[in-house]
């Protein structure tokens, strides 16, 4: 009996959580696919940031003044993580979503009244709004420590792309749930197109541009045209929208963020006095 | 309670509003060592959370506030006054230990290096569960807003851009859609991506500072609070049926009407000053508009290079004065027109309708 108590124990013993972290971390699955292991000295904290594809997005140190919240106020990594949680929910929804003039707007409400839990939709949507914020904030903040100055003005200038970028992203998804507040959103904001100068059909000087009598620039020609696909926001621009939404910005985003992030290596990493 | 409903409705006037909003800036500006303290934070942050907490008692402020769709605007609301003042009073500080002669905040720490892991990377992993809690939480609090299917023959009333483009909305009072919807967009971005090419100050480059460029962040400042953040919080809470104004407590009415008896210059000029009639040439009769919008960009730069910018100008040098200038002026265009509008109703200065020539 005594002998297998302790048997037992012994068993149980090398089933203690140590022994079972030492044995994965030995084994061979383990160590291929984390080469260096748990980061417990910093010879290994540094090779850990050197051998992984998402955290090399980082310098293996970093000046102290940099990390600092009241420094930075994570404003930047805020707004990159939002646009990560924008992709993926954005993916799950397009599992659903097919953007016709027939199935848009069920599709929509399916997503609220058939998914289970489904909240990618509110998530989605709220992450936009948040996004937005973040850029804006992030943008002041790097104003506010002057941080726009050599040699950082490309990187100020990606930025400023990158701003315009999520303003664009916003405004093509804000039409796809195709109720009454999408379309007449996405109407108000693309009527502006129409008063472009020269490009819209009211806007100054277009009325100069004549071959003979015939104008160049009409309601099915100008700039608001070519932006919807049409006179009126309908499935044209439904489709236009949603291929820019769901591919063509994020995209652009995805590499002017690249770009956005190794600059800021280059110029030295976050800002600081000298 | 009444009364204050009222005191609080004709406060938020945009007229009122802005011109408050503006004096406050500045005030605050001048007096940044009085201003961005604590004790200001705990009285105005206190304030504004008693405000809401008391005005939602009121129907129809919390129907407006409590649209899903508005409720990361009144997130807004907290969060870029927060950081306003969070921004200034480390500037503060800073400005003064380098009066005292001490290092700023940032350099006690500017040499130290620390390893990435984890003094960074621990912290961004924690930021990033604290946001997804929050993300999920509002979402699972709030449902995303779905209305009536789209009818393109039925406008809704207002019928409003999506809500960070509702500065650009609020312009269209005072500016037709070629220079609200199109010119100034277009200014604003260019002016953004021009700021580090036109700020020659090597000053205040990677730390918080307000003495040592006062007329870049109180421009800055200007341009970002009152007229981009205040405008859209304007647009989105005090607008209502046909752009009309509507008080926080105010129950937006479909029938509200507000008289309109804006006037152009030209009749300004050609019939109530010189008593004519309006001449038939648009240019001519547009002749007087034409002159204070080619004094306003020609003029007004070489008076203030000479007076008040000669260092500007003299470290500058020409060419990026003369950029700066002409974006300064464009942004400053905003807020002359609306005083324009509330004192004398002036609708156009150039008004050449044919043509679609409106400014
Ligand atoms: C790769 C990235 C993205 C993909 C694949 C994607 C995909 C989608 C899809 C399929 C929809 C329609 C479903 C719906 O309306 O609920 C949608 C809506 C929307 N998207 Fe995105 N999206 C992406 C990124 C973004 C970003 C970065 C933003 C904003 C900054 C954004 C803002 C919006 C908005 C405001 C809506 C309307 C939300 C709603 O009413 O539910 N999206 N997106
Ligand atoms: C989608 C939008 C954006 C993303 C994801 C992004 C991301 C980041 C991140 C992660 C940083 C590191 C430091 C920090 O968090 O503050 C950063 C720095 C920086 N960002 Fe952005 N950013 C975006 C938009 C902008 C905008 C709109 C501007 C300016 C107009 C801008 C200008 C800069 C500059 C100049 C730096 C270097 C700051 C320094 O060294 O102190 N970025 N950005």
């Amino acid at each position: 009996m005594s002998n297998f108590v302790d048997r037992l124990k012994t068993a149980l013993q090398a089933l203690s959580p140590d022994n079972i972290g030492t044995y994965i971390q030995e084994s061979q699955i383990y160590r291929s696919i984390f080469r260096v292991g748990v980061p417990d000295s910093d010879r290994k904290r540094m090779l850990v940031m050197l051998g992984s594809v998402f955290l090399h997005l980082h310098p293996v140190k970093v000046r102290k003044s940099g990390i600092r919240m009241r420094y930075t106020w994570c404003m930047g990594g805020i707004t990159f993580f939002l646009f990560l949680v924008l992709t993926f929910t954005g993916l799950l929804l397009m599992f659903y979503y097919r953007p016709t003039l027939k199935y848009a707007y069920v599709d929509i409400v399916d997503l609220r009244e058939q998914v289970p839990l489904g909240i990618m939709r509110e998530i989605h949507r709220w992450g936009a709004h948040a996004m937005v914020i973040a850029v804006w904030l992030h943008m002041f903040r790097v104003f506010m420590t002057g941080s726009y100055k050599p040699p950082r003005e490309f990187n100020w200038n990606v930025g400023v792309i990158l701003l315009v970028l999520t303003l664009l992203l916003s405004f093509t998804g804000y039409l796809l749930p195709w109720d009454q507040l999408a379309i007449w959103a996405i109407t108000v904001g693309s009527n502006m197109a129409r008063a472009t100068p020269f490009a819209g059909s009211e806007g100054p000087g277009a009325a100069l541009l004549k071959l003979g009598d015939v104008s160049l620039v009409t309601s099915s020609s100008d700039a608001r045209f070519g932006l919807l696909g049409g006179r009126f926001v309908g499935e044209s621009a439904l489709l236009r929208f949603y291929v820019l939404h769901c591919v063509g910005l994020p995209l652009v985003a995805g590499f002017l963020m690249a770009i956005h992030f190794w600059r800021i290596r280059r110029d030295g990493g976050i800002s600081g006095p000298l | 309670m009444e009364l204050i409903r009222h005191a609080i409705n004709f406060l938020s006037d945009p007229k009122i509003l802005i011109t408050i909003a503006s004096l406050l800036l500045l005030a605050s500006l001048k007096y940044p060592g009085k201003f961005y303290t604590n004790r200001t934070a705990f009285i105005v942050f206190g304030g504004m959370f008693l405000f809401l907490g008391l005005s939602v008692i009121d129907r129809n402020f919390r129907l407006i506030v409590t649209k899903p769709d508005n409720v990361p605007i009144v997130g807004m609301l907290f969060l870029v006054p927060f950081f306003t003042w969070f921004s200034l009073r480390e500037a503060v500080r800073n400005d003064e230990r380098a009066a005292r002669g001490e290092p700023l905040i940032e350099q006690g720490e500017t040499a130290e290096k620390v390893l990435s892991w984890p003094s960074l990377v621990y912290p961004e992993l924690i930021c990033m569960v604290l946001l997804t809690v929050l993300l999920i939480g509002w979402s699972i609090a709030l449902k995303a807003p779905i209305e009536e299917p789209a009818n393109p023959t039925a406008s809704p009333n207002p019928a409003k851009a999506p809500w960070y483009f509702l500065g650009l909305q609020e312009m269209l009072v005072y500016f037709d859609p070629w220079l609200a919807g199109v010119v100034f967009p277009g200014l604003i971005i260019v002016g953004l991506g021009a700021i580090p090419y036109i700020d020659t100050n090597p000053q205040g480059n990677g730390y918080y500072t307000f003495r040592e460029r006062k007329f870049a962040i109180g421009t800055f400042l200007f341009g970002f609070l009152i007229l981009w953040i205040l405008l859209v919080i304007l647009g989105t809470f005090l607008r209502g049926p046909n752009w009309n104004f509507f008080g926080p407590y105010e129950y937006w009415d479909l029938h509200k009407l507000e008289a309109l008896v804006n006037v152009n210059l030209s009749e300004y000029i050609w019939v109530k000053g010189l008593h004519m009639g309006l001449p038939t040439n648009p240019l001519i009769r547009e002749g007087f508009g034409f002159l204070i919008i080619l004094a306003y960009y020609l003029i007004l730069p070489g008076i203030f290079a000479r007076k008040w910018f000669r260092e500007f100008y003299n470290n500058m040098g020409p060419i990026r004065y003369h950029v700066m200038m002409f974006l300064m002026l464009t942004m400053a265009a905003l807020p002359a027109k609306m005083l324009l509008r509330w004192l004398f109703n002036l609708k156009y200065i150039v008004g050449i309708p044919e043509y679609f020539f409106n400014i």
